[in-house]
């Protein structure tokens, strides 16, 4: 399989875009304006970063010239904005290597085994990428990856096995009625009675439980029992303080997302903390042609605001123009009256 | 103003004065409570400004909306008494008010 990946035909771009939040989709715009493609990959399942997972119904203020709009709103009007330079996603995918190939080439893989070959990479990752919370349960690291999955990749992989499903959300509930069928036994275990989940979801988890099928449990996981990674039960509290054990085979904990560098930090770049320091005037990395903006980047002075990313990657646009067309010169312009700019829009 | 006590879990106590009309976890980070994350800035989206609100200042605080208490699944070994601290406003009444920071905030 390994072998397969790695011999895919490259997909070859000018500029690799990573995270696909506010900063990564203006950078889309100012590149374009430059004449240089980009692909972007984001590892959530759709585009607007933060704005989309953690506040699309919440106001922002401080868009210079909107004085509302909502974090989806945002990201509408980015994907308007940026639709004429005909950008590529990949989402649901996080990017794990990054190797430099030549002077300004580099190679980048996927967890999902796409290979890029590109000229400058624009890193717009934000807090990092948005991963599942590890539950505070002391020694779980032992089973990860044997006991404990914090998302289902194959279903088979739960066949005749006693399943424990902690959570009160969509993915909770998506995967106890997915599972219920293939498990020789399975338990939703969650805090109370109420679900954040789908009401019809909820529907479909109680009829099974009203036909025997499958239990659902009030209460929360202590600790964890087994050996060398085989999970043999789970200690459950219950809200009044009593324990008990749930005996299972595969524990799949559904408690949200996070944000973590995540590999970001093997590039190799110079960091500080979980942040990446780069030039001011170019918004480049200690690496040339790997650029950094919006909030995972930081300078003397900065502010993380959606306001500053903007302004970041109109920069760091007219640095990267020297990787991708090293004997072009660039004549500075202004969208409102160079032709050459309106035709890239479309509008002239 | 009105003052209010962080106790966090390692023992630390932080007893502030709070602005009215700001949040109780607002208040937490500009006055360096280490215990209250709040990753999400506030949105009730994230649940990593979990405290435990002491028992004889649960009628005050007031019940958590539908919405926290939703988000409050994704806080670890969430109890009664359990809040986010971005939804509590800092009112005259809540002088003296003493919340306790959980273990952990689940990042």
């Amino acid at each position: 399989m390994k072998i397969e990946r790695f011999d895919a035909e490259p997909i070859r771009t000018d500029a690799l875009i990573i995270g696909a939040g506010p900063v990564g989709l203006f950078a889309v715009f100012e590149l374009g304006l430059l004449d240089m493609k980009a692909h972007l990959v984001d590892i959530l399942d759709k585009v607007g970063g933060q704005c989309a997972e953690l506040y699309p119904e919440k106001p922002i203020y401080d868009i210079p010239g909107i004085p509302y709009i909502t974090g989806q709103g945002l990201t509408e009007a980015l994907m308007g904005q940026i639709k004429p330079f005909g950008p590529t996603f990949h989402l649901n995918e996080m990017v794990e290597t990054l190797e430099r190939v030549g002077d300004a080439l580099f190679r980048v893989t996927t967890d999902a085994g796409k290979v890029f070959e590109v000229k400058v990479i624009v890193i717009a990752a934000g807090g990092g990428s948005f991963q599942p919370k590890r539950p505070p349960i002391q020694g779980i690291e032992a089973y990860e990856g044997s006991s404990v999955f914090y998302a289902v990749r194959q279903m088979e992989a739960f066949r005749d096995k006693r399943v424990l499903i902690v959570g009160g959300g969509d993915s909770a509930l998506d995967w106890t009625l997915n599972l219920a069928p293939i498990a020789s036994h399975l338990t939703l275990l969650h805090r109370r009675d109420a679900f954040r989940a789908a009401p019809d979801s909820v529907n479909k988890m109680m009829a099974l439980v009203g036909e025997g099928k499958i239990d659902f449990v009030l209460g929360q996981v202590t600790s964890l029992q087994g050996d060398n990674g085989q999970l043999a039960c789970a200690v459950v509290k219950r809200n009044d303080g009593s324990t008990f054990n749930i005996a299972c085979d595969a524990l799949l904990p559904f408690f949200g997302l996070t944000m973590k560098l995540g590999p970001v930090a093997n590039w190799g770049l110079k960091l500080e903390g979980d942040l990446i320091p780069v030039d001011t005037e170019t918004f480049e990395t200690n690496e040339p042609g790997i650029f950094a903006v919006g909030d995972i980047n930081t300078y003397p002075g900065k502010l993380k605001l959606i306001l500053s990313g903007f302004h970041e990657v109109a920069l760091m646009a007219q640095r990267a123009h020297r990787y991708v067309y090293p004997d072009k010169r660039l004549v500075f312009q202004y969208t409102t009256s160079s032709t050459s700019l309106q035709k890239k829009l479309g509008v002239s | 103003m009105p003052k209010i006590t962080y106790i966090e879990h390692d023992g630390m106590i932080h007893t502030v004065e709070a602005e009215i009309g700001a949040t109780v976890m607002e208040t937490a980070l500009t006055n360096g409570v280490t215990g209250i994350v709040a990753e999400c800035g506030g949105s009730c989206t994230c649940a990593t400004c979990h405290v435990y609100v002491d028992e004889a200042w649960v009628a005050k605080t007031g019940e958590p909306s539908p919405m926290e208490e939703d988000m409050l699944d994704f806080a670890f070994d969430a109890k009664p008494n359990s809040r986010l601290s971005c939804q509590i406003r800092v009112t005259p009444e809540l002088d003296g008010l003493v919340v306790r920071t959980p273990a952990y905030q689940g990042r």
